[in-house]
C-alpha cells in the first residue's frame, strides 16, 4: 500500500489551487500581450491585471489604486520599509520593529540602522506578543516609522495590530505590518484597521510563488525600490508578472469564499485537535506561541530532549512534511531568533516543530500525525543522552 | 542534501545506547549548540571490544556517531585514536558544509572515550 503523505508546512508555501492555475494558464500563451502595450493584445491583458488588482483589494477592503504588485512578500516589505525611511528621513531617524519579525523585515530594518537611522527592536513576551505599552514607551519625538508583523510565521501568534496602529496614528507615525502569514487566512479590513501599509504574498494563500503585494493607503507617499518604466503607479517598474498577478487575484477571491464558508473554523478545530493530541500523547512538550491568539492553521511546539531537524527527517520518512526553527535546519548554531526572543533556552528551542495546516487537511491526516509523531519522538529520545529512560 | 549512507545510519542507527559498566565514556559537544555526543567503550586487551553512542543532535550528528562506533569496534586504542573526522566523512559519503562539525564531534567523542579509559587506568595503577 502506498504510504500516506501529509503536508503540514503551509506556512512555508501552499499548493496552487486548481481554480487559480486554471485562471493563470491563458496568460502564458493565449493572452501573452504586454499589459503596457496599446494594441488589442496588451489592452486585453491590462483588463485582467486591473481585475486582479480589484480582487486583491477586495480581500482587504482596500481601493484597487492602493494595491502595488511586487515580486513577492520580501520585496513588498523592502519597498514599505526603505520607502518609509527615505520618504520621512527629513522628519526624523527613529524606526521601530519587533524582535520576531521575518528576516525580510528584521534585516531590512537593521540595514537602515547601519545607514544612519536609529533602530529600536522591541522584545516580546513568552507567547511571542508585542506589548502595546512597551511599544508606546519606545516612541520618541523623532520616530518616523514602525513595522510589526500581523502574525508570526514560526509560532503563529497574532499581534494586537489595531492597538499598535492606533498608537501610531495618534502620533502621526507611519505604520506597516507584514501580513504575509495572515492575509487570506484571517479577515483583514483596512477600512477599520489603522495601518498605512500592509504586505501580502500570493503563495501563502494558494496562489503562485513570485508575486506579492503592498497595500499603500491613499495619501501615503513613498519612493520606489525598482525604477524604470513606471509600472504599478511608479512604485514598481518592470513588465507585470501577468499570470502571477491574475493567479493572485483568483486566490484572493477564493480566500473570501473560504471566510464565507467558515473554513477557517474547520482549520481551527483541526489545529486544536493536533495541539491537544500532541500534548496528551507526548510528555515534556511546550506549546510555542499564544494559545488562542494564533493563526487558525498553525500549531507549533518544542519537544524536549531531541533536536528538530532529526525529527523532521524521521517524519519525512513516514510521509509527513513539517518544519522546525532548529539551528540545524538553518546551518547556523543558534536556533530561531523568534524562539530565543520568546525566552526559550537554546536546548528547548532546538526541539522546535512547526505544523501548519491547509484547506485540504483532513481529520484523518491529523489522526495519522498524532499516531506517527510519538514513536518518532520516542526513538529519538532513546538515542539522546538527555532522553528519559 | 544527505547521502543515502547518512540517511541509512540516521534512520537505522547501529550501536545505540550506553554500556553497563563502561570502561571509558566520552561526552563532547554542547547542548546549547544542539549537539551532544556520548560514546561509551568496553576495552579488552587494549582493544575496543564494544561501543555504544547516545546523541542529541541532527541527522548528521546521529549518523556520524553511529558510523564512528562501527569504525572503531575491534580496533586497538591507538588505532581508534587515528580515526579522523575525514575518515568519518568519507565513510558517510560526505556531509553538507554546515554539518562538517558533526563529523568532528565524532572524532572528538572517540578521543574523549579513550582518554577517559586511559585516565581511569592511570588512576588504578
Amino acid at each position: 500500500m502506498e504510504q500516506r503523505r501529509v503536508y503540514l508546512d503551509h506556512s512555508a508555501t501552499t499548493p496552487v489551487d486548481d481554480r487559480v492555475l486554471e485562471a493563470m494558464m491563458p496568460f502564458f500563451k493565449v493572452d501573452f500581450g504586454n499589459p503596457n502595450s496599446i494594441h488589442a493584445w496588451g489592452r486585453r491583458v491590462r483588463e485582467h491585471v486591473n481585475g486582479a488588482r480589484e480582487r486583491v483589494a477586495s480581500l482587504l477592503g482596500a481601493e484597487p489604486r492602493e494595491i502595488i504588485f511586487t515580486g513577492g512578500g520580501s520585496e513588498a516589505d523592502n519597498l514599505a520599509i526603505k520607502g518609509a525611511a527615505f520618504a520621512l528621513k527629513a522628519r526624523g531617524k527613529h524606526v521601530i520593529t519587533s524582535a520576531i519579525e521575518h528576516h525580510a523585515v528584521l534585516d531590512t530594518v537593521k540595514w537602515l540602522g547601519e545607514n544612519g537611522f536609529d533602530v529600536t527592536i522591541l522584545p516580546v513576551d513568552a507567547q511571542g506578543m508585542v506589548s502595546p505599552e512597551t511599544f508606546r514607551n519606545s516612541l520618541r519625538e523623532d520616530t518616523i516609522f514602525a513595522t510589526v508583523m500581523y502574525a508570526n510565521n514560526e509560532v503563529g501568534t497574532v499581534q494586537p495590530i489595531a492597538e499598535l496602529g492606533a498608537i501610531c496614528r495618534e502620533r502621526g507615525i507611519l505604520f506597516h505590518t507584514d501580513a504575509v502569514q495572515a492575509a487570506g487566512h484571517v479577515p483583514i479590513d483596512v477600512r477599520t484597521l489603522p495601518v498605512d501599509m500592509l504586505t501580502l504574498s500570493a503563495h501563502k494563500m494558494y496562489g503562485p510563488k513570485g508575486v506579492g503585494a503592498l497595500y499603500v493607503r491613499r495619501g501615503v507617499r513613498i519612493p520606489p525600490l525598482v525604477h524604470g518604466g513606471g509600472q504599478e503607479f511608479g512604485l514598481r517598474s518592470g513588465t507585470e508578472n501577468t499570470a502571477g498577478i491574475v493567479g493572485f487575484g483568483e486566490a484572493a477571491l477564493l480566500a473570501l469564499d473560504r471566510f464565507e464558508n467558515g473554513d477557517d473554523e474547520k482549520e481551527r478545530f483541526l489545529r486544536d485537535k493536533l495541539i491537544d493530541g500532541i500534548q496528551a500523547r507526548i510528555d515534556a512538550v511546550l506549546l510555542t506561541g499564544h494559545r488562542t491568539k494564533r493563526l487558525p492553521f498553525h500549531a507549533s511546539v518544542c519537544i524536549e530532549h531531541i533536536e528538530g531537524e532529526a525529527m523532521l527527517l524521521r517524519l519525512d520518512a513516514v510521509g509527513i512534511g513539517a518544519s522546525s526553527g532548529s539551528a540545524c535546519t538553518s546551518g547556523s548554531l543558534d536556533p530561531s531568533h523568534v524562539l530565543l526572543a520568546m525566552g526559550l533556552s537554546h536546548v528547548t528551542a532546538h526541539g522546535s516543530l512547526r505544523l501548519s495546516l491547509g484547506k485540504d487537511t483532513t481529520e484523518a491526516d491529523i489522526d495519522y500525525v498524532l499516531d506517527a509523531l510519538p514513536p518518532v519522538v520516542e526513538t529519538l529520545r532513546a538515542m539522546s543522552p538527555f532522553g528519559r529512560k | 542534501m544527505y547521502t543515502e549512507t547518512v540517511r541509512d545510519y540516521f534512520l537505522n542507527p547501529r550501536n545505540v545506547g550506553s554500556l553497563d559498566h563502561a570502561d571509558g565514556i566520552g561526552e563532547v559537544g554542547n547542548a546549547k549548540c544542539g549537539d551532544v555526543m556520548k560514546i561509551s567503550i568496553k576495552v579488552e586487551d587494549d582493544r575496543i571490544a564494544d561501543v555504544r553512542f547516545e546523541t542529541f543532535g541532527c541527522a548528521a550528528a546521529i549518523a556520524s556517531s553511529s558510523i564512528a562506533t562501527e569504525m572503531i569496534k575491534g580496533k586497538t586504542l591507538d588505532e581508534a585514536l587515528k580515526v579522523t573526522n575525514k575518515d568519518v566523512l568519507d565513510a558517510l559519503g560526505g556531509l553538507p558544509a554546515e554539518k562538517i562539525h558533526c563529523s568532528l564531534l565524532a572524532e572528538e567523542g572517540i578521543r574523549a572515550a579513550v582518554e577517559d579509559y586511559r585516565s581511569r587506568m592511570a588512576e588504578r595503577a
